[in-house]
């Protein structure tokens, strides 16, 4: 995909999404005027359909499918939901507006849709997206978590009332949010060759003190734990769209390891969705064997800890060399420390010493 | 009521209780008892009523009492408690009226005669009165027991269905407990008892009146189902002599005798002629009377036997309607004809009851079910002298428990069809409900103005609302079904007692037919049929069950395209 391409699809994408509503709303206008009870069909999420797929590094699902019809009575409900969904995100799209999951949970109840919990008004959302084929961002339902965004890159906003202006991404120390305004901008340029994505707020707001964007060209993200949606989309974007490689750094434990795998490789939640993913994305640290070699004071590994290690170790995703090795190290090991532990050798320690370490022997 | 039944009257009881004084205490009371029975012969009277033990009689029949101590006891306790004596007037329909005013003599067993009066009983033949009234004095406290006395007479009117009970209280409260049916069961016929249920006292008390002279003769003449050959065999198993004269039987002979009677298998067994049950109609009759359920299944088991006494059980089981939800499933026990209304949990039959899985029946707790067990006997196995509980005996407690199961299956059947309709009304509201929103959320996201009709997919419509049957077929506004593969039938009796009969018709060509025959809804409940066919329009036909006695009905006819 060239890099124009990439550019037209973000823009275009949405149009598709709306497109591809209206027909589901002409489509079942039609089958009830003629005595038909609508239905649709959507590729099954049930785990008997999801697998790793090593072309796509990425779990997809099987060619099972479910059908929904209002014709059976225990999917009425839901269906008549995923109509209300599916009106709901069309009406965002043509305003131009944006919404939550929570929000959505709560705008049903003024048309007499109600969900009982915001778990099943998710589920629904889940259930269209997989009907449309596409992420929920692209009908414009955000999650609520946000990360931030750091470093020399200008975009230019293409969201209502801010059209065609142009920002860059390090005029703000705190970093900007990655917010819906973000993910829908247009990248215009940059100077950086590379992206470091971190997992903890205090070790991104030091790379930024310790000005990581221009020592290593590079524009910072903070992930916040586990990476949104949004987030992750943004990374690849920044990977797919300009060609920057991808460093993820997060915790030495079972945990912060799968934080960064769901960046590069996706999650089985997400298995109908495409786009999500950023497989050339490197997990950069901390290892395992950092903790050793870099003599970091650590934890011992509870139960659980050990017990996520051993899932890890036959998951598919986890198939690499250095992901086994580094599973390996902390079976042996039984210690684990997070990214903060760097700080028993001085502030800058991590910056000064082991980041270019690491980007050099990643290459 | 034993005075009605076997000379084919239908019973009339007046019962009035009227406070005559009271003190710190005791109160007193003055019972007036009044039946339309056939009257007791003037000079048997005084020793009817008198005397204990009066009945010399070794024959059996089913009936209320076992020794005919009741209205005697009632006296005397009424004679200790108040010293007043007892007034009695009866007629056996004749031109007389007698009364009597009776004290009992208590060590010597004879009644003491106080007064005899001879009243003229007027009008001619078949409608002079017959009866009896008995009034006497007693001790006691209406407060403490009226409401165990209400609910006596409530479970008698339940297995009498055919009697007219009246009961005014000593605060001058009417209850009436009319009678719906005109039919009496039928009467028990005296039999010979059977020689596995006889004991030693029966035995020397039918030597003492018996005619026959010789063993062979005394066999066959005195007991139940033996005959000539069956006399014989017995006599020759037991190594009794065929000529002896039982007359000249000493003590210890007639008691090998009672055990050799016992031990023989060679006996036919005894049949139910001396009994009377109620039966399954009235039964029935009865419990809707006086519970008024939504479901009542009744069962009349065949006749068996325990130890020689033939006996018969009957099992009622209702729900809903004034039975009481209790937390666990409400028990009536009736022994020939008599509710039981002491020691529920000493008895036979609340073992039965609690041993069973209810929730295999769809009964669950708090759920208005009543179990009713009526067991008729020549001799009922009471536990105790206060004859309020039955013992275990495997032979009735099989028979019991079997009937219990039966009644239970079609209550399971009934409950879960009822389950049915409330899941498939509920199912059709999904649709009214959402299927309009799916409409209404499709157009607007096509862009279309007008949402799409949903009539095509599914209509309901009410062809009957708040409509109050007649006497004759009523018929609803067509439902057109055209348009549907599916149409279902839902019809509710909203009536609180009445019931409705109600048939469902479809056109097809320019034919209507029957598509549900004529079928009776009780008041509470509710069909829902899926009709099976093409038919161009389906209608409701509905009419009174019962002459003169409106219902009060509701109709839906839905359809549904797939």
């Amino acid at each position: 995909m060239s890099k124009e391409d990439v550019k037209k699809s973000v823009v275009e994408k949405k149009g598709i999404v709306q497109k591809d509503l209206e027909m589901l709303g002409t489509k079942f206008c039609k089958e009830i005027g003629q005595g038909v009870f609508p239905w649709v069909e959507m590729k099954s999420r049930s785990t008997d359909n999801i697998f790793y797929s090593p072309e796509f590094r990425q779990y997809v699902l099987g060619d099972k499918t479910v059908r929904r019809s209002a014709r059976v009575i225990s999917h009425l409900r839901p269906f008549a939901q995923m109509v209300w969904t599916a009106y709901f995100a069309h009406e965002l799209l043509q305003q131009r507006k944006t919404s939550t999951l929570r929000d959505v949970y709560y705008s049903a109840q003024a048309y007499d849709v109600a969900f009982q919990d915001q778990a099943e008004s998710d589920n629904i959302i889940t259930d269209l997206e997989s009907v449309v084929e596409s992420p929920r961002e692209s009908f414009n339902v955000y999650p609520e978590e946000r990360s931030a965004v750091f470093g020399d890159l200008t975009i230019q906003y293409t969201v209502p009332g801010y059209e065609n202006r142009r920002t860059n991404l390090a005029s703000h120390p705190d970093g900007m949010m990655i917010g819906p305004a973000l993910t829908e901008s247009q990248f215009v340029e940059t100077s950086a060759d590379k992206v470091i994505v971190i997992e903890k707020g205090a070790m991104f707001t030091r790379f930024v003190e310790e000005r990581v964007h221009e020592k290593f060209n590079s524009i910072l993200i903070y992930t916040a734990g586990q990476a949104p949606r949004s987030t992750r989309y943004f990374i690849r974007r920044l990977n797919q769209e300009l060609g920057l490689s991808t460093y993820i750094f997060s915790d030495a434990d079972p945990w912060g390891m799968h934080i960064a795998m769901v960046i590069i490789s996706g999650s089985a939640n997400a298995a109908h969705l495409r786009e999500l993913t950023t497989p050339d994305a490197k997990w950069a640290g901390v290892w395992a064997t950092d903790i050793v070699n870099y003599k970091l004071p650590s934890e011992q590994l509870n139960e659980i800890d050990v017990k996520r290690l051993k899932e890890l170790k036959d998951d598919p995703r986890y198939t690499g060399g250095l992901w086994q090795r580094e599973i390996d190290a902390f079976v042996e090991l039984r210690k684990k420390c997070e990214l903060e532990a760097f700080s028993r050798y001085g502030l800058t320690h991590i910056v000064d010493k082991y980041l270019p370490e690491r980007l050099k022997e990643l290459g | 009521m034993d005075a009605t039944e076997p000379v084919g009257i239908l019973p009339d009881i007046y019962i009035r209780l009227t406070l005559d004084g009271q003190n710190e205490t005791a109160e007193t009371y003055t019972l007036r008892v009044m039946d339309n029975g056939s009257g007791i012969p003037a000079h048997q009277m005084p020793l009817a009523l008198g005397q204990f033990l009066f009945s010399s009689k070794y024959k059996l029949k089913q009936a209320r009492g076992t020794f005919g101590l009741g209205g005697t006891m009632t006296i005397l306790y009424g004679q200790i408690t108040t010293n007043k004596p007892v007034m009695v007037f009866s007629s056996t329909g004749t031109s007389r009226i007698v009364e009597y005013r009776l004290m009992i003599d208590i060590e010597r067993n004879k009644p003491i005669i106080l007064d005899r009066k001879i009243h003229v009983n007027p009008l001619k033949d078949k409608e002079r009165w017959h009866g009896t009234i008995v009034e006497l004095h007693l001790e006691g406290s209406y407060g403490q027991a009226s409401s165990k006395v209400l609910e006596y007479l409530k479970q008698t009117a339940i297995v009498n269905p055919y009697a007219n009970i009246t009961f005014i209280d000593p605060k001058g409260r009417f209850y009436k407990f009319e009678r719906t049916v005109t039919e009496i069961p039928r009467p028990p016929k005296e039999t010979e008892p059977h020689p596995h249920g006889v004991d030693v006292e029966t035995i020397q008390r039918i030597i003492r009146s018996t005619k026959a002279r010789n063993m062979r003769d005394f066999m066959k003449k005195n007991f139940h189902r033996v005959g000539d050959k069956t006399a014989k065999e017995f006599l020759k198993a037991a190594e009794i002599q065929e000529k002896v004269n039982p007359k000249r039987l000493r003590p210890e002979e007639i008691v090998t005798l009672v055990q050799k009677m016992k031990d023989y298998e060679g006996f036919l067994p005894p049949n139910a002629s001396c009994l009377s049950p109620l039966g399954e109609e009235l039964l029935r009759a009865g419990v809707l009377k006086e519970l008024e359920p939504e479901f009542v299944a009744v069962r009349r088991r065949n006749p068996s036997t325990y130890l020689g006494h033939p006996f018969i059980v009957e099992i009622a089981i209702a729900y809903g309607g004034k039975v009481p939800a209790k937390d666990e499933v409400l028990l009536y026990r009736f022994a020939n004809k008599i509710p039981l209304v002491y020691d529920e949990s000493g008895d036979v039959c609340w073992r039965i009851v609690r041993s069973i899985n209810w929730r295999r029946y769809n009964v669950a707790p708090n759920m208005p079910v009543a179990v009713l067990i009526h067991l008729c006997s020549t001799k009922i196995p009471y536990k105790t002298v206060g004859k309020e509980i039955l013992s275990d005996q495997a032979e009735v407690s099989k028979e019991i428990l079997n009937a219990i199961r039966e009644v239970a299956r079609e209550l399971a059947l009934y409950l879960s069809r009822k389950e049915r309709v409330r899941r498939q009304v509920r199912r059709l509201n999904v649709f009214a409900r959402y299927l309009p929103k799916i409409a209404q959320f499709s157009a607007g996201l096509g862009g279309i103005e007008k949402p799409p009709e949903t009539d095509r997919l599914y209509r309901s419509q009410v062809v009957f609302k708040d409509f109050v049957t007649k006497d004759e077929f009523t018929e609803s506004e067509p439902f057109d079904s055209r348009l549907y593969r599916t149409v279902l039938v839902h019809i509710a009796n909203k009536h609180e007692s009445n019931a409705v009969n109600v048939k469902v018709l479809g056109l097809t060509g320019s034919q209507w037919t029957e598509l549900i025959p004529e079928s009776t809804l009780t008041s509470g409940s509710e069909m829902y049929e899926t009709l099976r066919g093409n038919f161009k329009q389906v209608k409701v036909l509905a009419k009174s069950s019962k002459p003169e006695k409106e219902g009060l009905i509701e109709a839906y006819v839905d359809g549904v395209s797939e």
